[in-house]
């Protein structure tokens, strides 16, 4: 039986996660699964996959659920918080500074250049987030309808969100069931 | 509107996103732009795409956005409470799922929601996308920018943070303008 660590204190959960949102430039979840299962070994591979289900199943971001339900199994709610803080405190802290360059330069045209060609490469970015996402849908023509529909609700007749969902959410959730029934 | 008033609208405006980022906070990056630019309205949908650049360029989580709505709009306050009304909503239900999961993960129905909910998240981000393009592709040479860096994100293994770089280079270099 190999010795499992205490379970983290406080200042353990933030300092973990301080470390995740340092590294967490391009995807973030591949650090939080190093350090919650490898260096501090706070939970096995298993339970760790098994949380990660939760955390995708619920709204908000991935690793911003992982962060607070990993929180919470050891410290409650203080744990939360404290890992919420530690996850957020750099990456915050680094878009504000640029965020402050941006509103200081901006006027500059090879500075404001720069910045429209960023958000050009971003939106390429999104797109290709986009695609990943509706690859596995391109043989279920009734996924691809539930797609198209939220995609026109949302950029072309621009419909609030709560519409949107409130519309094609339960269709698609029926749609699953019956293909699966 | 007085700095309050502002405060309590930028919280109300992230409260009610945070429940309905089914599949991560890009799949609000539509929802977001049209409260943002369109009902309040506090930017341009130019400042919009600049500030979603930016907080590309920083670090995950990906709903930094919106921090620098809340920054742009109120200041460091504005940051503080747009964040916090992001994250409180989803980051309380998680707080509240992590026991019950356990009695439900089993449940046929879990797969079945969860299934049903990935063609409404590709909508979801397409729509967001194309929110973004429609201001980023007005040009030309920024329209050519984004197919250029869309073939490389999907057919290479290059890191973002490098070709939002590059991007950044020949935008400053007056290549692309």
């Amino acid at each position: 039986m190999p010795d499992t660590p205490a379970p983290p204190r406080l200042f353990g959960l933030f300092a973990g996660f301080l470390t995740v949102g340092m590294c967490g430039f391009g995807d973030t979840m591949p650090w939080a699964r190093r350090m919650i299962v490898e260096q501090c070994r706070w939970m096995t591979a298993a339970e760790f996959t098994d949380m990660m289900a939760l955390c995708q199943f619920l709204p908000g971001g991935n690793i911003l659920n992982l962060t607070v339900a990993v929180g919470a199994r050891f410290q409650g709610v203080a744990g939360s918080a404290a890992a919420f803080c530690g996850l957020m405190a750099a990456p915050m802290a680094i878009v504000l500074a640029l965020g402050t360059v941006y509103g200081r330069y901006n006027g500059l045209p090879a500075v404001h250049a720069a910045f429209d060609a960023v958000a050009a490469a971003a939106t390429a970015l999104v797109l290709a987030t986009a695609l990943k996402i509706a690859a596995p849908l391109r043989t279920r023509w009734l996924d691809i309808a539930v797609a198209v529909a939220t995609f026109a609700g949302i950029a072309l007749l621009r419909w609030p969100l709560p519409l949107v969902l409130v519309i094609v959410a339960p269709l698609s959730i029926l749609i699953a069931g019956r293909v699966r029934a | 509107m007085s700095q309050l008033g502002l405060l309590t609208a930028i919280a109300a405006v992230f409260v009610q996103m945070s429940l309905l980022a089914f599949g991560g906070g890009t799949a609000v990056l539509g929802e977001r732009q049209r409260q943002v630019v369109e009902v309040r309205p506090w930017m341009s949908a130019q400042e919009f795409a600049a500030l979603y650049a930016l907080a590309q360029a920083a670090p995950r989580p990906n709903m930094l956005i919106t921090t620098l709505i809340g920054w742009r709009v109120a200041g460091l306050p504005g940051a503080l409470i747009a964040t916090g009304a992001m994250c409180a909503p989803s980051s309380a239900l998680t707080f509240f799922s992590v026991s019950l999961w356990y009695r439900f993960r089993d449940a046929p129905w879990r797969r079945t929601v969860q299934t049903g909910l990935m063609p409404v998240t590709a909508g979801l981000i397409m729509g967001g996308a194309a929110l973004l393009a429609r201001t980023t592709s007005a040009a030309w040479d920024t329209a050519a920018l984004t197919v250029a860096a869309l073939l490389l994100f999907l057919f290479t293994r290059l890191h973002p943070l490098l070709v939002l770089g590059a991007a950044a280079a020949l935008g400053a270099l007056g290549v692309v303008q």
